[in-house]
C-alpha cells in the first residue's frame, strides 16, 4: 500500500487553477519531491494532504486515509513544516520544542533519537528566541518540531528556500537520515539541483505534472544530445543561435547557452558551423549531460 | 489536559514578552482610572473665585467668609474693580465672581431688600449653573440664619437628598462604566487579535494538523485572558476604593460572579470575530469599531439613553456591556442582590450562550 495516493486532484481559486487534474503515489519510506516554480501549486497540494484544504474534485489517501473523511486520524499521524517558518518567535528553541512535544501529546525525551543529530547542532542556542534565529537554525528547529511526534509520514514544503548554500546542503543530508528511520517524506522545492537528491521526483508546472519518475530516469529520458556553447558575446551569440533553423531551443544557463538541434545525429562541430561569426575568440561548445532543469525547461515547453 | 496546560502557559508566554500588550493590559485600566477620577472629572471643587467688596461691612466679611470655608471655592485675591475681574477671567485665573455694592449692610437693613452680583464664565454652561447654584444656597443660608424667627407666607422649603452617592462623588457613576470598556479591550480586542496572531504567523497550519483538537485552541486562548480580564478588574476596584473613595456596597461575590459572566460574553465575542478576520489589524479595528465605540456611547455611562433618539435607544439593546453596566450600578453603587438584577443577568447569560455557540461552530478546522 503506497504511503501517500493522490488521483486526479482539482483545485481552482477562481479562474485560477493551481492543482490541475494530479495523480501520483508516493510509497512507504520514499523521499518524494514536487519540483516546480513557484506559483506551481505545490503548496495548494500539501495542504489538500495534509487536510487543510479541501479539493474541487479528486480524491487523495495519507496512510489510507481519505484527506476529507479521516482528517482528524491523518493529523494524528503526519508532520508538517509549512513554507513559511511558523514557530512561535517569542519563544525560545526549547519552548517551542516543548510546546509542540506537548500539543502533540508526546515529550522530548520519548522521541529525542529522532531529532538528536539535528537537535544537538542547534541545542547551544536552547535559550535564544526563535525570532533570533538565523534561517538554516530556524529551519533546523521547525524540523524538530515537525518530527517530534514521530510521524508516519512528514510533509515538507519548500524547506530549504531562504536559507544559504551550505544550510541547504545539511538538511537535504538530515533527510536523508531521517529516511533511514523508514520516515516517508513528501518535499517541494523550487531548486532543480535538490532533485536528484530525491528517490522520485514530480515536476509541476502552472498545477499540472510533467512527469514523474526517478532523477535518473528524467536525465536519461531526455531524447536529444545537449550542448553547451559560450563566447564572449553571449547574447550576442543566443539571439544569432535563436534565428538559425537547424536550432531546436537555445537558453541560457549559467554562463553558458544550452542548446539543442533539430537533427538528433548532430555534434558540436554542427553548433560550431551554426555560430558563425562567433565561433572566433573565446568560442566553446561541448556536449553535456542534461540536468533536471534541462528537463524541466524541454517538458515545460513541450518541444 | 496536559496539552491545554502547556497551550495555557505559552499563551502567558507571549503576553507576558509583548510589552505593548503588557501595557494595554496593566498601563490601560490604571491610566483611565486615573483619567476618569480626576481628569476628567465633571465635580466642581476649588473653584476660583474673585470678590469685589465694595461695601466692607459685616455682613459681606461673612458671606466672604462662609465661601471661603466651602469646600467648592477658592477665594482668590480682591478683586479691584470690574476691569480687574474681566481680566482675570481672561487669564482663566477665576470662573466666577461676586460684586456686594457699596451700601451693602444698610441696604438690607433699611430697605429690607439688598442686592448682589454673582459673575460666572459661561464658556462651560453646566460648571456655571452649578457655581452659581452653590452661591445662591450659601447667600441665602446666610440669609436665613440672620432672621430665623422671621416668617415669610407660604414658604416652600426643598429638601434634597443625593441617594446612593451623598457626597456626590463622580467617580461612583464612570467606575462600572471604565470597567465595561477595559473588559470589551482585554476580553475582545486581545483575545481576538491572539487567535488571529496564530493564523498571520502561520502557525494555526502546524496547530490544525496535530492530535489537537481544533476547539481547544479557542479555549486556551480564552483561559488566560479570563485570567487577566479578572486580575485587571480586581486593579480597578482597588484603585477605585482606595485611591477615589468609591464604596462597594453590595456583595462582591456577586459582582465576581456577574464580571465572570460578563467577561465570557466578551471572549466570545472575540472569538468570534477571530474566526471572521484574517489578520491582527482586522480584528482590532472590527473590535475597537464594532465593541467599543457602542460600549462607550449605548451603555448610558457617558451620555443619557433616555436623551437618544429612538433608533439608538432600540440599538442599545443588543450592547452586552449596557446589561453590564447597570448591573454593576445595581450592585455596587446600590447595594442591591440578585433578585434586583436577574432579568439582566439572564439577558447576558442568553448572549454569552449564543456567542459561544456561534463561536466554536464557525470555527475553522481548515484553510479557507
Amino acid at each position: 500500500m503506497s504511503s501517500v495516493s493522490v488521483k486526479n486532484i482539482v483545485k481552482t481559486y477562481g479562474e485560477v487553477r493551481a492543482v490541475d487534474d494530479v495523480s501520483f503515489e508516493v510509497q512507504k519510506g520514499e523521499l518524494f519531491g514536487l519540483i516546480g516554480p513557484d506559483g506551481a501549486g505545490k503548496t495548494s497540494l500539501f495542504r489538500i494532504l495534509t487536510t487543510l484544504l479541501l479539493a474541487d474534485s479528486g480524491t487523495a489517501t495519507v496512510k489510507g486515509l481519505d484527506v476529507v473523511k479521516d482528517y482528524r486520524a491523518i493529523r494524528n499521524k503526519v508532520g508538517y513544516m509549512p513554507g513559511r517558518f511558523s514557530l512561535y518567535q517569542d519563544l525560545t528553541i526549547e519552548e517551542n520544542l516543548t510546546f509542540f512535544a506537548t500539543v502533540f501529546g508526546t515529550t522530548i525525551a520519548e522521541n529525542y533519537d529522532l531529532i538528536k543529530d539535528i537537535y544537538e547542532q542547534i541545542r547551544p542556542f536552547n535559550n535564544r528566541r526563535a525570532g533570533k534565529l538565523s534561517g538554516g537554525m530556524k529551519q533546523k528547529l521547525a524540523l524538530c518540531c515537525a518530527l517530534i511526534h514521530k510521524p508516519e509520514v512528514l510533509f515538507l514544503d519548500e524547506p530549504t528556500t531562504g536559507v544559504d548554500v551550505v544550510s541547504r546542503k545539511e538538511f537535504w543530508e538530515m533527510l536523508g537520515q531521517l529516511k533511514k528511520q523508514g520516515i516517508t517524506m513528501v518535499v517541494s522545492t523550487p531548486y532543480m539541483d535538490e532533485a536528484t537528491l530525491c528517490d522520485r521526483i514530480a515536476l509541476i508546472q502552472s498545477g499540472k505534472i510533467l512527469s514523474i519518475d526517478t532523477p535518473d530516469a528524467i536525465i536519461q529520458n531526455f531524447p536529444k544530445p545537449l550542448f553547451a556553447a559560450k563566447s564572449n558575446h553571449i547574447y550576442e551569440l543566443l539571439k544569432d543561435l535563436r534565428k538559425e533553423p537547424g536550432v531546436e531551443n537555445c537558453y541560457a544557463f549559467g554562463e553558458y547557452l544550452h542548446l539543442t538541434l533539430r537533427s538528433p545525429e548532430a555534434d558540436a562541430m554542427s553548433v560550431m558551423k551554426m555560430a558563425g561569426r562567433h565561433s572566433g575568440e573565446g568560442f566553446e561548445v561541448k556536449m553535456v549531460t542534461p540536468t533536471i532543469e534541462d528537463c524541466f525547461i524541454r517538458l515545460m515547453e513541450k518541444i | 489536559m496536559k496539552q491545554l496546560f502547556a497551550f495555557i502557559r505559552k499563551e502567558f508566554y507571549h503576553v507576558f514578552r509583548d510589552k505593548r500588550t503588557l501595557l494595554i493590559l496593566f498601563g490601560f485600566p490604571v491610566v483611565q482610572i486615573i483619567l476618569f477620577g480626576f481628569a476628567l472629572s465633571s465635580e466642581v471643587k476649588n473653584i476660583g473665585i474673585a470678590i469685589l467688596d465694595n461695601a466692607h461691612d459685616v455682613h459681606s466679611e461673612q458671606i466672604i467668609s462662609r465661601i471661603n470655608t466651602s469646600a467648592y471655592f477658592q477665594v482668590k485675591a480682591p478683586a479691584r474693580g470690574y476691569k480687574d475681574i474681566e481680566r482675570r477671567f481672561k487669564e482663566g485665573d477665576i470662573k466666577c465672581a461676586l460684586v456686594f455694592p457699596a451700601g451693602f449692610g444698610s441696604d438690607l437693613y433699611k430697605t429690607g431688600g439688598a442686592q448682589v452680583q454673582i459673575i460666572a464664565d459661561a464658556s462651560d454652561p453646566n460648571t456655571a449653573t452649578t457655581l452659581t447654584n452653590y452661591l445662591n444656597s450659601i447667600i441665602s443660608n446666610y440669609q436665613q440664619e440672620l432672621n430665623p424667627t422671621a416668617k415669610l407666607s407660604y414658604r416652600i422649603v426643598p429638601e434634597m437628598r443625593a441617594l446612593y452617592n451623598e457626597e456626590q462623588n463622580g467617580s461612583l457613576n464612570f467606575i462600572p462604566g471604565v470597567i465595561a470598556l477595559i473588559f470589551m479591550i482585554v476580553s475582545t480586542a486581545l483575545t481576538s487579535v491572539a487567535v488571529v496572531r496564530e493564523k498571520e504567523l502561520g502557525t494555526m497550519e502546524i496547530l490544525l494538523v496535530s492530535p489537537f483538537r481544533p476547539i481547544m485552541v479557542l479555549i486556551a486562548k480564552a483561559v488566560p485572558y479570563l485570567v487577566l480580564s479578572l486580575i485587571d478588574f480586581i486593579i480597578i476596584l482597588v484603585l477605585a476604593v482606595f485611591l477615589l473613595n468609591v464604596e462597594i456596597k453590595g456583595s462582591l461575590v456577586l459582582i465576581f460572579a456577574e464580571s465572570i459572566l460578563f467577561i465570557i460574553t466578551c471572549l466570545s465575542l472575540g472569538l468570534l470575530i477571530s474566526n471572521v478576520t484574517a489578520s491582527q489589524q482586522a480584528a482590532m479595528l472590527m473590535s475597537m469599531m464594532g465593541m467599543m465605540l457602542p460600549t462607550l456611547l449605548l451603555t448610558g455611562f457617558m451620555f443619557p439613553l433616555e436623551n437618544m433618539p429612538k433608533p439608538f435607544q432600540v440599538a442599545s439593546h443588543i450592547v452586552p456591556s449596557k446589561y453590564y453596566y447597570s448591573i454593576i450600578k445595581a450592585v455596587m453603587l446600590k447595594g442591591l442582590g440578585f433578585s434586583y438584577v436577574w432579568k439582566e443577568t439572564l439577558i447576558l447569560a442568553g448572549m454569552a450562550t449564543g456567542l459561544l455557540f456561534v463561536a466554536l461552530k464557525n470555527f475553522k478546522i481548515r484553510l479557507s
